[in-house]
C-alpha cells in the first residue's frame, strides 16, 4: 500500500467535505463539512509523517487537532448566540454583514 | 492481500461512505452520527499508519469533544423532534462540480509525482518520539496552543453568555 493511495483518500475526503460546505445550508451542517476538510488533511500529513520517517507531521496533526477542537468550540458559541438574537441558523438569513 | 491492505480498503470504504452521509443526511443529528464513524474510521487510518498515540487523541479529543460539543449546539437551537431539525441544501450541482474539480485536479498532480511505495523502518517507538519533539523542538508552539485554548475558552464564554 503505497502513499499515494492515503493521499488519495485524503483528497476524496477532502472533495467531499468541500461539497458539504458549499451546498449546506445550516450553519451547524457548514461546520460539519470544514471538520471533514480538517479531517482528511490530518490523514495527509500523518501519512507523509510516515513514509518520510519524520515524526515533525505527527506533530503538526497533533497540533491540527487541537486546533479543530478549539476552532469548534468557537464557531459553535457564535452559531448559538446567532440563534438567540436571529432565531434562525439559515446561513443564507445571516446576512447582517452586507453592505 | 496483505492485512495492511484489507484493513485500508474496509476503512477506505467506511470513510467515504459515511463521509457522503454527512453531507447528503436531512435529519442534521444523523449528520452528526456519521461524522463519529468518520472520525473513528480515520483514527483506524492512523493506526494502519502506526500513529498509535495520534489514534488515541483522535478519539478524545474529535470523536469525543467535538461529537458532543455539535451535539449540545443541536439541541440547543433546534427543537429534537419537529420540522426544524431537517435541513436542505442549495446549489447541489456547482457544489459536486467544484468537489470533482479539486479531486480530479489533485488526481493529475498525483499521477506526475513520484510518491514512495515502501515505508521507512521505524526507529524507535514512535509514540516515544513524538512525545520527545513535542517537548524539546516544537515546545514553543506547545506552551502557545495552551494560551489558544485559553483565549477560546474565554471566546466561547463570552458569545455563550447571557446578557444579564
Amino acid at each position: 500500500m503505497g502513499l499515494r493511495m492515503y493521499v488519495l483518500l485524503a483528497a476524496a475526503v477532502f472533495a467531499i467535505g468541500l461539497f458539504g460546505v458549499t451546498t449546506r445550508r445550516n450553519a451547524v451542517g457548514i461546520l460539519l463539512g470544514i471538520e471533514l476538510m480538517l479531517n482528511a488533511v490530518n490523514i495527509n500529513f500523518v501519512a507523509f509523517a510516515r513514509y518520510n520517517a519524520s515524526v515533525a507531521g505527527m506533530v503538526f496533526a497533533l497540533f491540527t487537532i487541537a486546533i479543530t477542537v478549539a476552532e469548534i468550540a468557537v464557531g459553535l458559541a457564535i452559531v448559538i448566540a446567532i440563534f438567540r438574537v436571529r432565531k434562525t441558523v439559515d446561513a443564507d438569513h445571516l446576512d447582517l454583514l452586507k453592505g | 492481500m496483505t492485512l495492511e491492505a484489507a484493513g485500508f480498503w474496509g476503512l477506505a470504504a467506511v470513510l467515504l461512505a459515511s463521509s457522503l452521509a454527512v453531507v447528503l443526511t436531512r435529519n442534521l443529528f444523523h449528520s452528526v452520527l456519521y461524522l463519529a464513524v468518520a472520525l473513528v474510521a480515520t483514527g483506524g487510518v492512523f493506526l494502519l499508519l502506526d500513529a498509535a498515540f495520534l489514534f488515541g487523541v483522535q478519539l478524545l479529543l474529535y470523536a469525543g469533544g467535538v461529537v458532543t460539543i455539535v451535539v449540545f449546539a443541536i439541541m440547543l437551537t433546534e427543537r429534537l423532534v419537529g420540522e426544524r431539525i431537517r435541513q436542505t441544501s442549495r446549489s447541489l450541482v456547482p457544489g459536486a462540480l467544484l468537489a470533482v474539480a479539486v479531486l480530479g485536479s489533485v488526481c493529475v498532480f498525483l499521477r506526475r509525482a513520484s510518491l514512495p511505495v515502501k515505508r521507512p523502518p521505524l526507529a524507535g517507538a514512535l509514540t516515544a518520539a513524538l512525545g520527545e519533539a513535542l517537548v524539546t523542538r516544537y515546545v514553543m508552539a506547545f506552551e502557545l496552543l495552551a494560551v489558544l485554548f485559553v483565549a477560546a475558552l474565554l471566546g466561547a464564554l463570552y458569545f455563550a453568555r447571557t446578557d444579564d
